[in-house]
């Protein structure tokens, strides 16, 4: 049986390059985003429920999503933490600096929540509950980035 | 008229860090010899093969096709899924309803992955939507401790209720042969000080990444009533999803809809209306120690805020009222392809009366439970009757 | 005979180059909301959902979560495999015979516009011996093609051939991707591909999704001629690629009779109507109906005598060479036999075809083989 220094391991790098297409839903929010910096969400008219990211049907009624209504760029934190641990983020092949502050927000207005940076590193500060606003980069692509990350307000 | 189906055999490989001493092929069929040698059928018995595995963890796409010599499917019936971490029980339930349907007798069922193969964080990473979630994940870990937040923000728990659940779990798997993490002097204490990856995860409240397989034996009952002296029994098998983004479910962990939709639908069907009582044994798929105490909430074996008390007053543990990962759970072996399978494994030992030093006396009702993917649920009840 | 499963409905994309408007949820629900208007049915009623798709091809680990919401899947029992849609099939097909559920949705879906090709399936190839090479699935079908002329006595011209009719046929189908009138010079000289395949020889890269509805007997009878009955299902693995002899498929041999078997069918060639046999490739086609018992003798014999009526009509859709995305390819050939039984396959509609065959083929050259016999509903 071979020994750990005997193992020959075969290296192999693969680039998996990817032209993901957004659709309609994506298109729309991300079109609002650029153009106001605003933020919108799609409403189910039996639920009522207000989802983002958008789509063609709630999956809880199965009824076709109808009409897009504003959503704040303000929320709560439901979920919240300051991540430690690198490691490597596929979107760049490179290790992703830390500390950096995370939460998951639900914006006034939204039935979801999304997950996002927060722009706080003090695990103290850093909590469930906290009020935050998105920080809208002036300079818009008309993707996620486009909010840079979320601050705490108050 | 459906057909009964039960478990008849398992095999694992001992779980560790890295086997550079194995490739795919090598790796599955270990498990697959054990489990044969188990359940005392010889390949040629085997009607059909299901296997499944995560092809991003080692960057293999259909793995099992060039495997294939080494689990046996050489001309025979194969079908490979791929769910995420719920990919081990959805095997299993793909076997159980093949079986039911009498399409197969015996279906050989295997799970597998070689974590070291790959990069499991960045795998773990492209589950994320590219468009909306991919550039805020931040790997297994941040993603977790952001779920584990909101649980403690509903009250109940604290950090020691969840380093008594890393150690009982550490503790369990230094009982089982098969565990990668074997930690039997492990203290509260230890969990406690270990280094913060993300509040509130310490190092020692996740789960490793683990190189494993794992195979099970199903037959149809006419067989597993000849062949075996205590088959484990498969009652009843369901599953639930959630809807398509990680937001959708604000709380996901402190209120899992599909962990309490599917766990009540198995409790309806084989007539448990006190599960902490009725079931004797569970194995469920425990990511870190703060999952394991929401699912207890979940899975209805005690009250919202509850779960701390559970864990304080022992009833979880080894000698308790319903241990809860006898084996060591995900927190100690977490090959990701395999690890639900293995949860299904472990609750058929206890059934059958075959896990060792890691047994529960007594197991006639036992619960297995996948997780993986946005919060998704796989759930199964395993007996040593078929009534 | 029948195995107690039918299939009421089917609902397909048209399929194309790129459908750039698309996301993946967007183009599996504009299926799966064609095939409940056109069953009538509820999302509600349906509890159970396959679905299939290939996580480096849609360039997501657990692609399924892309579609699980729009395919109903909320709280209720969906799968994935990592497999052609008809592989899903099989699997819908025992969930509805273990008594579990009323119905099973089946989808498949891909959008290989999004991906490069060589670097998604360079990973199928064994990692120590082959990847290095360079080795991509274009490759080994180029070697396997080579073989396959080589054992058979065929030519590339034949192979050409048999593209030209297909694409002729293709344009008979509303819902092809590539379909005209080609000459063979035309597809001699399309760009070269590998060994004797050239461009139009191969399926071109495709974008598209497939939805099936599957139902036990008690509720087909609601359906009518719409219902078609599963008769026979098989399913066989073979050798990896560098393991057999590429111009055989001894699986797929094996994966046939099965369901040939179950489905009482002693001489296929004479006792099926139409064979949808997914080819990719154009030398696949003879190879795969070859070793389903599609034709008496040799494949040159068959090549050269086009369908008139008699015997088995092979891919009146067209088939994959005219342009079907991966895991999406097999389930397709399901829909269009199914089609074909419920009469409602149209302009290429085969006159009374009462019994059919679809299959699917997985992995480098064919080593996974899935075969399905369908039969028309007799009641109406």
């Amino acid at each position: 049986m071979a020994k750990p220094d005997d193992v020959i391991r075969v290296p192999f790098l693969m680039k998996m390059e990817y032209r993901y297409a957004l659709g309609a839903y994506a298109s729309r929010f991300f079109q609002e985003l650029k153009d106001h910096g605003r933020l919108i969400g799609i409403r189910c008219p039996e639920c009522q429920r207000v989802y983002i990211p958008p789509r063609p049907v709630c999956g809880i009624c199965f009824a076709e999503t109808g009409d897009w209504v504003p959503v704040s760029n303000e929320g709560v934190l439901v979920g919240a933490t300051v991540v430690r641990l690198p490691f490597i983020d596929p979107m760049t092949g490179e290790r992703r600096p830390v500390p950096y502050g995370m939460g998951i927000i639900r914006l006034d207005g939204a039935s979801t929540a999304m997950y996002h940076f927060v722009d706080e590193t003090d695990d103290a500060k850093l909590k469930v509950g906290r009020r935050v606003k998105a920080r809208i980069r002036a300079n818009r692509q008309g993707n996620m980035r486009d909010i840079e990350c979320f601050e705490l307000v108050d | 008229m459906p057909k009964k189906v039960a478990i008849i055999g398992t095999g694992q490989t001992k779980h560790t860090a890295r086997r550079t001493d194995v490739n795919i092929r090598e790796l599955v069929n270990e498990a697959v010899t054990r489990a044969l040698s188990d359940a005392d059928v010889r390949l040629e018995e085997i009607d059909a093969i299901m296997i499944g595995n995560m092809e991003p963890f080692e960057g293999f796409m259909f793995p099992e096709h060039w495997s294939v010599e080494g689990w046996g499917g050489y001309l025979k019936p194969s079908v490979k899924f791929n769910t995420g971490g719920t990919v081990g029980t959805t095997t299993i339930a793909a076997s159980y309803y093949y079986i039911a349907a009498g399409i197969y007798d015996t279906v050989l069922a295997i799970g597998f992955e070689k974590q070291s193969d790959g990069h499991t964080q960045t795998a773990i990473t492209t589950v994320g939507d590219p468009v909306w979630e991919r550039t805020m994940m931040a790997g297994a870990v941040g993603n977790f401790a952001l779920m584990a937040s909101t649980f403690i923000a509903e009250g109940g728990v604290t950090d020691e209720h969840a380093a008594k659940v890393a150690v009982k779990a550490r503790h369990n798997g230094a009982r089982n042969v098969n565990a990668h993490l074997q930690m039997p002097e492990l203290k509260v204490d230890d969990v406690m000080k270990s280094e913060l990856l993300s509040w509130p995860v310490r190092k020692l409240d996740m789960c490793p990444q683990s190189d494993g397989a794992v195979a099970v034996v199903l037959t149809a009952d006419h067989l597993a009533k000849k062949r075996c002296p205590r088959p484990a029994w498969i009652r009843a098998v369901t599953t639930a999803h959630e809807q398509q983004y990680m937001g959708d479910s604000p709380k996901r962990l402190a209120v899992m809809r599909s962990q309490m939709v599917a766990s009540r639908r198995l409790y309806k069907v084989v007539g448990i209306t006190n599960p902490r009582k009725e079931l004797d044994v569970a194995e469920i798929y425990e990511v870190a120690s703060w999952a394991e105490l929401a699912m207890y909430q979940n899975l209805g074996f005690c009250e919202p805020g509850e779960a701390g008390k559970l864990i304080d007053e022992g009833v979880t543990l080894m000698g308790g009222e319903l241990p809860v990962n006898p084996s060591g759970g995900v927190l100690c072996t977490n090959p990701i392809g395999a690890t639900a399978m293995i949860r299904v494994a472990e609750a058929a030992l206890q059934v059958m009366g075959k896990a060792g030093a890691h047994q529960v006396p007594n197991v006639k009702t036992a619960l297995a439970t996948g997780y993986g993917g946005n919060a998704w649920t796989d759930a199964m009840i395993l007996t040593a009757s078929t009534n | 005979m029948t195995s107690g499963v039918a299939i009421v409905g089917v609902a397909q994309t048209r399929y194309e180059a790129a459908k750039d408007h698309l996301a993946y949820n967007e183009l599996v629900y504009e299926v799966v909301a064609q095939l409940l208007r056109e069953t009538g049915m509820k999302m509600a009623d349906i509890q159970s959902q396959v679905t299939a798709s290939q996580d480096m091809f849609d360039g997501k680990t657990i692609s399924s979560m892309s579609v699980n919401e729009v395919v109903g899947g909320y709280l209720k029992s969906e799968a994935k495999v990592a497999a052609d849609g008809l592989q899903a099939v099989l699997y819908g097909a025992a969930r509805i015979l273990s008594g579990s559920f009323e119905y099973t949705l089946i989808t498949a879906h891909a959008k290989e516009s999004e991906s490069r090709r060589p670097a998604v399936t360079v990973s199928m190839f064994d990692p120590f011996t082959q990847r290095l090479l360079g080795l991509h699935d274009a490759i080994s079908s180029g070697l396997q093609a080579q073989r396959y002329l080589h054992m058979s006595g065929l030519t590339a011209e034949d192979l050409a051939e048999l593209s030209r009719r297909r694409h002729l046929d293709a344009k008979k189908n509303p819902l092809a991707q590539r379909a005209g009138d080609f000459s063979i010079q035309q597809i001699m000289e399309s760009p070269h591909v590998a060994g004797p395949l050239r461009e139009m020889m191969v399926s071109p890269s495709s974008d598209g999704a497939c939805a099936v509805l599957l139902t036990g007997a008690e509720k087909a009878s609601a359906f009518g001629r719409r219902a078609v009955w599963i008769a026979g299902m098989g399913n066989c693995t073979d050798a990896y690629w560098t393991e057999r002899d590429l111009a055989a498929a001894r699986a797929l041999e094996l994966a046939g009779a099965t369901a040939y078997q179950a489905a009482g069918i002693s001489d296929p060639a004479r006792q099926l109507d139409v064979a949808e046999v997914s080819a990719r490739c154009a030398h696949e086609e003879p190879l795969f109906a070859g070793a389903l018992r599609l034709f008496d003798g040799d494949a040159r014999k068959w090549m050269k005598e086009p369908w008139k009526g008699e015997g088995v009509a092979v891919n009146p859709s067209g088939g994959a060479i005219t342009g079907n995305p991966t895991s999406v390819a097999g389930l397709t050939r399901l829909a269009e036999a199914y089609l074909q039984l419920s009469g409602q396959a149209g302009e290429h509609q085969v006159m009374g075809a009462r019994t059919a065959l679809a299959h699917a083929a997985d992995g480098i050259c064919g080593q996974g083989h899935s075969v399905v016999i369908l039969r028309a509903n007799s009641g109406n």
